[in-house]
């Protein structure tokens, strides 16, 4: 059983331009969204209190909200998580009360009102210093892994390559951050950490259509740039989508089954990989391609020729 | 001829997956309620408790799968969780206070496993449930304090060497203190004198050529920040222990940060109580005088009081008290001049004065050092939580044999250990850096429960979708990644059960998911390769080979640019995303040896060597 079973290289480099100006449309209105609507930050960001409880029964909301209205948390917000009986309840950070207390207060608080007491299933707090600083951390981890990806394909393959690598995953990176912002969905360390798995993820898919491309120009001899490209790109095709769609199957189901924690882990990767199969084909190739990549960039470097070696021929 | 392996290839993969497997064979035994009960510092659980414990539970209808003495400490185990509750509550009332009994999870490991050291997993707090509290060290406080030390020790010294000077006071914003005098001459002196005493101050002149700043240099600031660092992480290790938790982890992060991780706790109002408590330390004469036997009647002479040493001793001190742990500045344990245990101490200059002072008239008498701490007791307050008791016990009394100054030192302790423990206990009550809690995040026993189950089933679907994907797309092909695939699992499960400091968290199980996914895709590449290879029309064997080689080098490559950014994530993720990046560093190792090496043993076996006409694949 295949896929894909083409006799002839797909013509892929004949539609790079459009690619680009779309790949560049998409990262403004990243950028458009995530200077507009901003970045939904998750706790581990900002600071603040989180507290999960659980309820005996379906939790009424309204009723969650006027008891921490009444006391002194008119600021919370509050949603269910999961299932009905689970309530998530966010405290932004505040000056006047003491935030390592906030969690205890809050579940005495809700207890006094219920009937049946509720069960804590998670209390998190964290101090502003916290926040900040891992903004910066991630931040910095991405930043470093780019540096280290550029490095290490230029030294392995080409320069040429390299940029167009790490110019492809910034672009996953990039829209990966502008679909939170868009949908405004909550971005949190998991999130974070499914974000720079999807680096690792869409450098591998890169890296592999590179290796066969780099392959293709020392096989075929006299070929265009742009149809040695696309033989690559064709002969890799089969094995892009298939390691793209198993890798996407266990995420469908750890969407489904990993629970409303992993939720975000799930969405970010499992949009990032589709955006990250694109941008391997297209993005990191076409920049290859329009920064000028030629034959001569793909060879290997000539033998060094030792002295005496063809001391035998000669005579 | 082409793909055929030497047999030795095969009993070295296959010796390597038993090992793997009987290392991650542990983890597929539930895990028993249990109670850990040890003695509060300086007790010993005796073979006797054990067996008084033991009558007890039977006496209360509790059915203990077994109670054992190891360690020091005593293991009892429980069918279900109401047992070990209740269990908890009999061995409070019977044991009291000077034991702490904690709730645990013991991994129901056989004894033929524990023996060749196959443990489970280390699962993190998300996944058993626990508080993790991050916390800094305020150290602004404790470089505040020495600078305010340093005004009174210079105004101590310049007197005792007689030179005048007009005023001595810190300038905490630039971290220096500032001495002015009447003439230069007086500025010369103090410096020369001061240096002397001191070889780590540097000092500079003032622009009235009158002043004189001092601060400190940067090896002592450091050596201020490391101390008031381990100074809080040594207290919150004992304080940790009074709470009663089965594996703590108090650890440092980075240069003034302390993680405190405490598994199965629930009430965080009492685990901050304790750890936030202060510890004290006094010094009082003992009192030699009084009668011992009629105090420990209830007779106390009207001066003193009743105290007890850590072994049980009664001893009757002053109340007056001397000096009070606050004017340490450090103690250290060393040995003296003929190779004897001691605790060397250093005071600030006022602590100095009042121990100076006090010791005058009492050379020959004996002084008692008494540590105070919080702990919380069986009653329990108006707000929910235990109240905490007040603890009191001396730690040394020893024999004033000079008058006693700045720096002075206890002899003739015991052994070298013992000099050990005393010097942390006289640190401990000498708090001077506050500690504040910036992160604390606490996970429910269910929802710990909860994630973990959450995990296994991702994984367990997941896993079975991609069986039957490869066995349709690749058949008989298929069942060889497949074999890869589960051997793979088992490795990760295996080395993460290996590596001590390997900690399963479920942004880790989400990791061992995706590995899952993205496991098969050297196996895809490989497999792809070897039909190109077919259909250009290359034989059997040649295919298989030029599949295996040509694949190579695409999933080094592509495999150690993803292990790159594990290892970045690694090196500065914290929690979580560090468990997440372990995961998936140890499934890219695994995936590359199972897809290749593996698959390869299985490929050449069945259809290597031989002639076939053509590949299930």
């Amino acid at each position: 059983m295949r896929i894909f079973n083409f006799s002839q290289p797909l013509n892929f480099m004949r539609l790079k331009w459009p690619a680009i100006i779309l790949s560049t449309l998409l990262i403004l209105g990243s950028f458009f969204s995530i200077a507009t609507k901003g970045i939904n930050w998750g706790l581990d960001f900002t600071g603040g209190t989180v507290i999960e409880v659980g309820f005996a029964t379906p939790a009424d909301l309204t009723a969650v909200r006027q008891t921490l209205t009444d006391a002194g948390y008119g600021d919370a917000v509050v949603q269910l998580f999961g299932t009905s009986r689970d309530v998530l309840i966010r405290i932004p950070l505040r000056t006047d009360v003491e935030q390592a207390a906030v969690g205890d207060s809050v579940i005495k608080a809700l207890n006094a009102q219920q009937a049946e007491p509720v069960t804590m299933r998670r209390v998190e707090f964290v101090g502003p210093s916290v926040g900040a600083e891992l903004k910066e951390d991630g931040g910095l981890a991405m930043l470093v892994a780019l540096i280290g990806i550029l490095l290490y394909v230029t030294m392995r393959f080409e320069w040429r390559l390299s940029v167009g690598a790490v110019a492809s995953l910034a672009h996953d990176v990039i829209l990966t951050m502008g679909l939170f912002s868009l949908l405004q969905l909550e971005f949190d360390l998991t999130v974070l950490a499914a974000i720079l798995a999807l680096i690792g993820y869409s450098i591998n898919d890169t890296i592999v259509v590179f290796d066969r491309i780099r392959e293709s120009f020392r096989k075929l001899r006299d070929t265009s740039v742009d149809d040695t490209i696309n033989d690559a790109i064709t002969s890799t095709l089969n094995r892009t989508v298939i390691t793209s769609l198993t890798t996407v199957l266990v995420l469908v189901v750890l969407f489904y089954m990993g629970g409303a924690l992993i939720h975000g882990f799930a969405t970010a990767l499992l949009f990032g990989i589709a955006i990250g199969t694109y941008s391997s084909v297209y993005v990191a190739s076409s920049i290859a391609e329009i920064l000028g990549i030629s034959r001569e960039d793909m060879l290997p470097p000539p033998p060094v020729e030792k002295e005496g070696e063809n001391t035998d021929a000669l005579l | 001829m082409l793909n055929q392996n030497p047999l030795w290839r095969y009993i070295v993969v296959i010796g390597m997956l038993l090992l793997a497997l009987v290392y991650a064979l542990p983890n597929l035994y539930p895990e028993d309620p249990a109670l850990n009960i040890s003695a509060t510092r300086g007790g010993t659980v005796a073979e006797e408790t054990r067996l008084q414990l033991e009558q007890s539970f039977r006496a209360a209808n509790i059915a203990a799968k077994s109670v054992v003495l190891e360690d020091g400490q005593i293991l009892a185990r429980f069918h279900s969780t109401e047992d070990q509750l209740q269990a908890r509550e009999i061995a409070n009332q019977q044991l009291g206070g000077n034991f702490v009994t904690a709730l645990n999870l013991a991994p129901a490991t056989p004894g033929w496993l524990t023996a060749i050291g196959a443990t489970p997993m280390n699962l993190g707090l998300d996944l058993r449930g626990g508080v993790h509290f991050l916390m800094a060290v305020d150290m602004k406080a404790a470089l505040d304090k020495n600078l305010n030390d340093m005004v009174q020790t210079f105004r101590a010294d310049l007197r005792e060497d007689k030179i005048r000077y007009r005023n001595v006071q810190a300038d905490v914003a630039r971290g220096q203190v500032l001495v002015s005098f009447r003439s230069e001459e007086d500025v010369a002196a103090a410096e020369a004198a001061l240096k002397k005493r001191d070889r780590e101050l540097v000092f500079s002149t003032g622009s009235d050529n009158l002043t004189l700043l001092v601060s400190i240099s940067e090896i002592r600031l450091r050596e201020i920040r490391e101390y008031a660092l381990e100074q809080n992480i040594t207290i919150i290790r004992n304080r940790v222990n009074e709470i009663g938790v089965a594996e703590p982890l108090v650890q440092r992060q980075g240069a003034d940060r302390i993680v405190v991780q405490l598994p199965g706790v629930q009430d965080t109002a009492q685990a901050k109580e304790i750890l936030g408590a202060t510890a004290s330390l006094e010094f009082r004469l003992v009192d030699e005088q009084g009668d011992l036997s009629a105090a420990l009647e209830g007779r106390v002479p009207p001066n003193s009081e009743l105290y007890y040493t850590r072994d049980g001793r009664p001893l009757l001190l002053e109340k007056r008290i001397m000096l009070t742990g606050e004017h340490i500045t450090g103690a250290s344990s060393a040995f003296d001049e003929y190779s004897r245990p001691q605790v060397s101490i250093k005071l600030d200059a006022k602590g100095g004065n009042m121990l100076s002072a006090a010791t005058r008239d009492a050379i020959g008498r004996r002084m008692a050092s008494v540590f105070i701490e919080y702990k919380p007791g069986t009653e329990i307050g108006a707000d929910g939580n235990p109240v905490l008791i007040k603890q009191q016990e001396v730690i040394n009394d020893a024999t004033i044999q000079a008058r006693l100054g700045r720096d002075f030192r206890i002899t003739g302790i015991s052994s070298p250990g013992e000099a050990q423990n005393l010097s942390t206990l006289l640190r401990a009550g000498a708090l001077i850096a506050p500690i504040q809690i910036i992160e604390e995040r606490t996970i429910g026993p269910s929802l710990g429960k909860e994630n973990i189950e959450l995990g296994v089933t991702a994984i367990q679907w997941g896993m079975v979708c991609v069986l039957i994907f490869m066995v349709i797309y690749y058949k008989a092909f298929g069942l060889v990644a497949n074999c890869a695939l589960i051997a793979n699992l088992v490795l990760i499960v295996g080395i993460m059960s290996m590596i001590p400091g390997a900690t399963l968290t479920l942004p880790g199980m989400a990791g061992i998911v995706l590995t899952v996914g993205m496991a098969v895709d050297a196996n895809v590449l490989i497999f792809e390769r070897i039909r190109e290879e077919l259909l250009e029309g290359r034989s059997v064997q040649q295919a298989i080979h030029h599949g295996y080689d040509r694949a190579f080098s695409t999933i080094a490559d592509s495999n150690i640019t993803t292990l790159l950014v594990a290892l970045i994530l690694f090196g500065i993720g914290t929690g979580p995303v560090k468990g997440f990046a372990v995961t998936l560093a140890i499934g890219i190792l695994t995936s590359i040896f199972t897809a290749v090496v593996g698959t390869r043993l299985l490929v050449n076996l069945f259809w290597g060597g031989r002639r076939v006409q053509s590949l299930p694949i």
